[in-house]
């Protein structure tokens, strides 16, 4: 995993609430076994018009001109500033491998659903959770100047906008490790393996209902 | 100290270790693996040199990509093959069990679990699916992961994880004929969000739980994750050990009566305290269906479709009108004036027998009318099937005008050849009424079984209360 320490990047607004992993990648897609190759097809329903399959060449693809990620001035972007409940729904990771795959490293959101946030993490993409009429004045600084940065500084745990201010964030301390580090966490976990094979055998003795396989 | 939660007790229990910070290896008894989250999770397993820590934990079935028409010639789309295909050569390679697509015991992995008796309680439960929370109905802490945790998994049988806050979702009251556990829990989703419940975990409990079938406390817990909760679950009772009652993988015997004393403790104590509660009186409740793109756009049958206007956020006011346009729907219009042209009953919400039940019992004698242009029943599994045909159920759909087809998940993702195209409106038991969901350009209201089929006779939404009175 590509460690995680500073992000300047444009950032992108998406202005919706409750955007679900369907929209971020449409099921057709998850048909893949592989892990990259998902950033063309980010967003593919609202991006293109017309629907999209695995396999098309999506540069022959007709853009939507009103999806914010073909927006002239967004091209390049590297932060999602999003609303509410952001990667909400299916589990499906490839919403995440999508966005990183397209560029994006950081998304802000007032809040983000369990699972997505937690996928966030393991492929070195941090989601930010600010107050949401902090990220109501992002969406206003981001939409009324063309060009607008915001620099993620992570051993910080600061967010620098385009005027220079700073805003604070918070991230669990150990996914924060992780990410500088850019730590393959089943590394960590069989650093305990001793411990787990023991909590094991203690629960073949408590509860061996759980360990007897179908006769 | 007050006492503990049903989920204190099933956290307690599969802690390995724990930090100062709260940051937990928690012990993962059941892993459930199906085809479209898992493969990337077994090619970093072997590039990585690593073997499953415990073959005998994981259950394997494909269910996202299966054909519901005819098997025999196997799956046409390549791409959905190679994935299939995937999952039965890592399960092979691996000695993992697996109910591949010709077994008379495939389905849904939610169904199958329950059904098999793979899901027991005081598990925890995690498979690469958002609707694990499925599993919770049985006593036990079951959630979705993604596909990193999936491999996490079958490296070291854990999770690291924290701890959620913990939600009671206290329903009470007789549910009037017609309306159903699917009706609940979209009520639920209605009055908290689809992110109330993000950062907890609920415990659904209170009188209309309690008289709710195994079945029906399953698609209340699988809807746990709509309403943006990690787990959903339900306290063990005698109905909880009814339905367990000679399941393949269950205990039997002696080993029975020791799984059942320890069952006993999986209740949150009287004392217990939780973090917030919200209470539901199910007795005034109507059929519910949704209006709008996400679940908790929701409303009763016998309700109009809400005004933009009217809503005093800017942002969910936004979310509202565009939602309506997709659906193209107007303010002010009666839910019973909506069409739908399709009819999806199946899922792992409302695919198991009980629900095919309902959904019969609404249509016995009356015909699909003649502007449905697809009616589908998908059994949730290989066995309900079975079970259904016995009960000549499958009779009962085939000559209102329904096709009745073989187990999968279907038209609720559509991710295999069920799906809408642009424009068609469904009425379907699943889950997710999301942008796109069945379809590129599809619109779905979320119902119950009852009603989606009362919809397929009547051409629109109508109210099941008043046909069984």
């Amino acid at each position: 995993m590509e460690k995680f320490e500073i992000i300047d990047a444009l950032a992108v607004p998406l202005d919706r609430p409750n955007v679900d992993t369907d929209a971020i990648i449409p099921k057709q897609f998850l048909k893949s076994i592989k892990r990259s190759g998902f950033g063309p097809n980010l967003f593919d329903e609202w991006r293109y018009l017309g629907s999209g399959e695995p396999g098309m060449d999506n540069t022959q693809r007709t853009l939507n001109p009103d999806f914010v990620l073909n927006n002239a001035r967004y091209q390049g972007g590297g932060i999602l500033l999003a609303r509410e409940n952001f990667g909400c729904g299916s589990s499906r990771e490839h919403a995440v491998w999508a966005l990183l795959d397209y560029g994006f490293r950081v998304v802000i959101a007032p809040s983000f659903a369990d699972i997505f946030f937690n996928n966030c993490f393991k492929n070195g993409v941090l989601p930010i959770i600010l107050s949401a009429e902090r990220v109501d004045r992002l969406f206003t600084a981001v939409t009324s100047t063309p060009g607008y940065r915001l620099m993620v500084n992570l051993p910080e745990q600061q967010i620098t906008t385009h005027s220079g201010d700073t805003i604070h964030f918070e991230v669990d301390a150990f996914r924060k490790d992780c990410l500088i580090r850019g730590l393959d966490d089943i590394g960590l976990t069989l650093q305990y393996a001793d411990a787990i094979r023991e909590f094991e055998a203690q629960r073949r003795q408590t509860a061996p209902w759980l360990f007897k396989q179908q006769d | 100290m007050p006492g503990k939660t049903l989920y204190d007790k099933l956290w307690d229990s599969h802690l390995v270790r724990q930090d100062a910070d709260g940051t937990a290896l928690l012990y993962i008894d059941r892993h459930l693996v199906h085809e479209v989250t898992s493969p990337q999770a077994f090619e970093g397993l072997r590039l990585a040199g690593r073997r499953p820590w415990r073959v005998d934990s994981i259950l394997a079935v494909p269910d996202h990509n299966v054909p519901t028409t005819d098997r025999q010639s196997g799956i046409s789309d390549p791409i959905s093959r190679i994935q299939v295909e995937t999952l039965d050569n890592n399960c092979a390679d691996l000695g993992i069990t697996e109910f591949s697509m010709n077994d008379p015991r495939q389905g849904i992995v939610h169904v199958i679990g329950p059904e098999q008796g793979a899901t027991l309680p005081g598990m925890t439960v995690v498979c690469g699916d958002s609707h694990t929370s499925t599993h919770g109905a049985f006593g036990a802490l079951a959630f979705g992961i993604g596909t990193s945790d999936v491999e996490h998994v079958l490296a070291t049988q854990c999770l690291i994880m924290k701890k959620t806050r913990s939600l009671l979702v206290s329903v009470d009251g007789q549910l009037a004929p017609g309306v159903s556990a699917k009706d609940v829990v979209l009520a639920i989703i209605g009055q908290i969000g689809t992110a109330g419940g993000t950062g907890y975990s609920i415990e659904f409990a209170g009188s209309t739980l309690r008289n709710l079938s195994m079945e029906g406390r399953m698609t209340v817990c699988n809807m746990a994750i709509e309403a943006g909760a990690r787990a959903g679950m339900v306290a063990v009772d005698a109905t909880t050990l009814e339905y367990l009652a000679e399941r393949p993988y269950a205990p039997r015997g002696v080993l029975r009566e020791r799984a059942e004393a320890a069952w006993a403790d999986l209740h949150s104590d009287p004392d217990a305290e939780f973090d917030r509660t919200v209470t539901l009186d199910a007795g005034q409740l109507s059929p519910q269906v949704t209006w709008g793109t996400s679940p908790e756009m929701v409303a009763g049958v016998d309700a109009v479709v809400p005004d933009p206007d009217a809503e005093p956020d800017s942002v969910r006011r936004e979310g509202m009108r565009k939602a309506l346009a997709y659906m193209d729907l107007k303010p002010g219009m009666p839910i019973t004036a909506i069409r739908p042209d399709h009819i999806f009953i199946g899922s792992c919400t409302n695919a198991r027998i009980e629900d095919l039940r309902a959904a019969a019992t609404a249509i016995r004698g009356r015909k699909v009318v003649a502007s449905i242009k697809q009616a589908l029943v998908v059994p949730g599994s290989g066995l309900v099937k079975r079970q259904a045909e016995a009960e000549g159920l499958d009779r009962v759909f085939t000559a209102a005008g329904f096709e009745w087809r073989e187990p999968g998940c279907s038209m609720c993702l559509a991710m295999n050849a069920d799906r809408l195209a642009p424009g068609d409106r469904c009425a379907s038991t699943s889950n997710r009424n999301f942008e796109g969901r069945q379809g590129q350009g599809g619109r779905t209201h979320l119902v119950s079984p009852a009603m989606a089929a009362l919809a397929a006779v009547t051409g629109h939404f109508a109210d099941i209360r008043n046909e069984l009175n």
